[in-house]
């Protein structure tokens, strides 16, 4: 490592700047937490001068050891390895939560405390969405877009000690959002819950975020820019707007956790679902494309299917979703104009859908039988099944006839779900076990019988979730618009929630599969890091690394 | 033309402006007559700003996430609009920062719930749901009942509300934590706060319990005047002008 001994006397100016920064930040967050007279406010205060206190010792040993200089001749794989690490323990922090309010809905007397109002549904229910969404879901994308632009690119992480920043900032976001969901700190907008200061951090952390992107970019070593990165830079560059604009609020006072929204009523509401709609456009779909553009065709060992048509489906598919919120609004006081227009563009976005998945399948074509021998490819593949029917049952439900029957039922949730638990959570699992043994130097994953078991308990999981939850769901839209003969409503509204108990209790059921597969998985994986490394030597950016990824035409 | 898919190929900056062109279309297209169009909000005699004691509620009602099982928002179907009322107005929640319009029923729509129950129903079944509903599923919130109400801020709150667009005067700002007080106090006089807030605001000890305000309280009088402020024997929704 001849640069970094040349450059041993100084601290590099990334370093420096960060600790300059880290130390600023514990000062403020200090005087905060000193002059506040909002008990919530200074509760996150004592959270996050903690935070940045031991940010500080952290680097205050780390530069005085010297251990936060960057090899120029390495990638930069230890922010990879902690993003792996932490996407495996919000996946389970985040399933956990679920089960429990899946459990707070079947048995109701057990799992209610009165008095402890921190653990009531109202407040473990955004825990759990922000919990997978954003903890669970936001994790993998960190580390696996870190890993895929160094390779793609031939480029060490931009920005030095930053990632680590970005890496860091974002668990704190986690910890300061889920800490408040519980303490009452919210500003109950789905998926978007997070009140104003904590918005503020994200915002800081998400700019690092795109500067260690780009700048990785420019540094590439290639001259195109491979399509993998198109959708991680789409992910990235629209989430920040989104975020930005949906969370438009003024506090009520500098010192203070309330805010109130900058828009009200039906223009809130649809500003909301443009947000909530491309939250999954772009944070669960696009993002999670950018996943699957690298390592499916890594994994099988063949190019991407098509080149143009990878083209058609990312201009087509960011276009198109931005325009699907209002399906979300059907038959509410939102003017039906506004209406129209989300329904017909949700309907289109099928195509540009199945564009994704249809490029993402046919990449196996040459090499079906690794779904037999390669459980982890199984499992991708399966990811994508499930996008392409949770992409055919979303313009489905977006469709007002249909919407009428399955607005505010279940039939949302196990829509959710089969995306969530089958798409988001299968391809982010396939990456896992696929730059595991990668990123540790190991020859092979500790176990391939383990992760046939967690694939087929996790499947079965997902199917007994996704079941219930149309029955449930059809059967209560369709209890609640029954009369009787005489014309008369058929059903009071509690028989309708009484009707569903079975159905709940098959989720919870279906919901601890997915959890228990999750925990097979883990230790499979920390088995695989115990294995003895590989001898040989370790990948440098001067080898070739990147092999098919070129298009098939 | 796929040749000239290469510059974005080749060039970030291109490739990064070309991303944020295409997904600004939908939105300013679609999101941004609502800031504009008149007939976005159909005009209604009623609906007026919470009083300090219901928004201090409807903080709570936003703190303690109701909106994850309760919608505020009545679709005209025959079904929606025999169980829970007449359909919801934009107008009605013109003043709601945020909307809690909600996307799930696990529990019953709440849009119109002002006025269906009792003040001690409603205690009772949030202090223990299940005493009143053996069926339901909703968490308790005993401990509403138990705490203090916290309206050291409510002036602020009401000062920020101002700013992003509610029409709270001066003078309902300079009285709010003597109209939070009056409100949910069944024997202090209601001159001062039914001449800010209209003679129609309930006026009464909302938890039964005189000694204080508790987070019972404020709830309360929020969920009873959901729904109740356009006075719909004046609000002919077939009129050219309401028909959206």
């Amino acid at each position: 490592m001849p640069a970094a001994i040349a450059s041993r006397d100084e601290t590099p100016f990334d370093v420096t700047a960060l600790y300059v920064f880290v130390g600023v930040s514990a000062f403020l967050a200090l005087l905060a937490t000193a002059f506040t007279h909002d008990p919530l406010f200074r509760f996150h205060g004592y959270i996050l001068t903690g935070a940045f206190a031991l940010a500080v010792c952290a680097m205050t040993g780390l530069i005085a050891s010297g251990r936060l200089r960057s090899d120029p001749t390495q990638y930069a794989d230890g922010v990879v390895k902690a993003g792996v690490i932490a996407t495996m323990f919000w996946a389970v922090a985040g399933l956990c939560a679920g089960a429990l309010i899946a459990s707070q809905l079947s048995w109701p007397s057990l799992f209610y405390f009165p008095d402890a109002p921190w653990l009531n549904f109202g407040r473990l229910r955004p825990l759990h969405t922000s919990a997978v969404i954003f903890a669970f879901g936001g994790n993998a994308l960190i580390s696996t877009s870190f890993y895929v632009v160094q390779r793609t690119c031939k480029a060490r992480l931009a920005g030095g000690a930053w990632p680590w920043f970005v890496f860091w900032g974002y668990q704190l976001f986690i910890v300061l959002a889920a800490t408040g969901y519980m303490a009452g700190i919210t500003q109950s907008r789905e998926y978007a819950e997070p009140e104003w200061y904590i918005d503020l951090w994200l915002t800081v952390v998400w700019v690092a975020y795109l500067l260690v992107f780009l700048g990785t970019i420019w540094k590439r070593k290639e001259p195109h820019i491979y399509v993998a990165n198109w959708f991680y830079l789409a992910f990235i560059v629209t989430i920040a707007v989104l975020h930005l604009i949906n969370n438009a609020a003024v506090p009520v006072g500098l010192l203070e956790t309330k805010s109130y929204s900058a828009f009200s009523g039906v223009q809130d509401a649809l500003v909301q679902w443009w947000y909530g709609h491309n939250a999954v456009g772009f944070f669960l779909t696009a993002g999670f494309l950018g996943m699957m553009y690298y390592f499916v065709p890594k994994r099988v060992e063949r190019p991407v299917y098509s080149y143009r048509l990878s083209i058609v489906h990312f201009w087509s598919l960011i276009f198109i979703y931005i325009w699907a919120g209002p399906h979300h609004l059907h038959y509410t006081a939102l003017p039906q104009w506004a209406q129209t227009l989300g329904m017909t563009f949700s309907i289109m976005l099928w195509m540009p859908s199945w564009g994704g998945m249809i490029n993402g399948l046919m990449t196996l074509s040459g090499a079906w039988d690794k779904l037999r021998t390669d459980p982890v490819v199984r499992m991708m593949v399966v990811a994508i099944a499930f996008y392409g029917m949770a992409t055919f049952e979303g313009p489905l439900m977006s469709i007002r006839a249909v919407n009428a029957l399955s607005h505010y039922t279940d039939w949302t949730i196990g829509h959710v779900h089969s995306g969530a638990l089958g798409w988001v959570g299968f391809i982010s699992f396939g990456a896992v076990y696929c730059m595991v043994p990668w990123l540790w130097k190991k020859e092979r994953l500790y176990s391939d019988r383990l992760v046939e078991w967690h694939f087929w308990i996790a499947t079965t999981g997902i199917l007994l979730y996704i079941a219930a939850m149309w029955v449930s769901g059809i059967m209560e839209g369709l209890m609640w618009r029954e009369y009787t003969p005489q014309g008369y409503l058929a059903n009071s509204f509690v028989e309708t929630v009484s009707a569903k108990h079975v159905e709940n209790v098959i989720r919870t059921v279906g919901g601890l599969m997915y959890l228990s597969g999750a925990l097979i998985m883990i230790y499979n994986l920390w088995r695989t890091i115990r294995l003895p490394s590989v001898a040989k030597a370790t990948p440098s950016l001067t080898a070739p690394a990147t092999p098919a990824l070129l298009a098939a035409e | 033309m796929w040749k000239a898919h290469a510059k974005f190929e080749r060039h970030s900056l291109i490739l990064l402006i070309g991303i944020i062109v295409v997904v600004s279309i939908g939105g300013l297209i679609e999101i941004s007559p609502l800031f504009y169009l008149e007939s976005t909000i159909e005009k209604v005699d009623g609906v007026r700003p919470y009083t300090p004691l219901e928004q201090a509620g409807r903080d709570i009602y936003v703190r303690e996430g109701c909106y994850g099982c309760h919608s505020q928002m009545i679709r005209p179907l025959r079904d929606e609009v025999e169980r829970y009322g007449h359909y919801s107005l934009a107008a009605e929640s013109m003043y709601d920062h945020p909307f809690q319009w909600g996307s799930k029923r696990t529990g019953p729509d709440l849009a119109r719930v002002g006025g269906k129950y009792s003040d001690s129903w409603h205690r009772d079944h949030l202090t223990d749901p299940r005493s009143v509903v053996p069926e339901s599923n909703m968490p308790p919130y005993r401990f509403l009942a138990e705490k203090d109400l916290d309206y050291r801020a409510i002036e602020q709150r009401l000062a920020t509300l101002k700013t992003v667009g509610v029409p709270y005067t001066k003078e309902q700002i300079a009285h709010a934590s003597e109209d939070l007080e009056t409100q949910a106090d069944a024997f202090a006089s209601p001159t001062g706060l039914k001449a800010r807030y209209g003679a129609k605001v309930q006026k009464r000890d909302f938890d039964g319990d005189p000694e204080r305000v508790s987070e019972m309280d404020a709830l309360i009088a929020y969920l009873q005047v959901l729904g109740t402020m356009v006075d719909f024997r004046t609000y002919k929704a077939e009129d050219p002008e309401n028909l959206r």
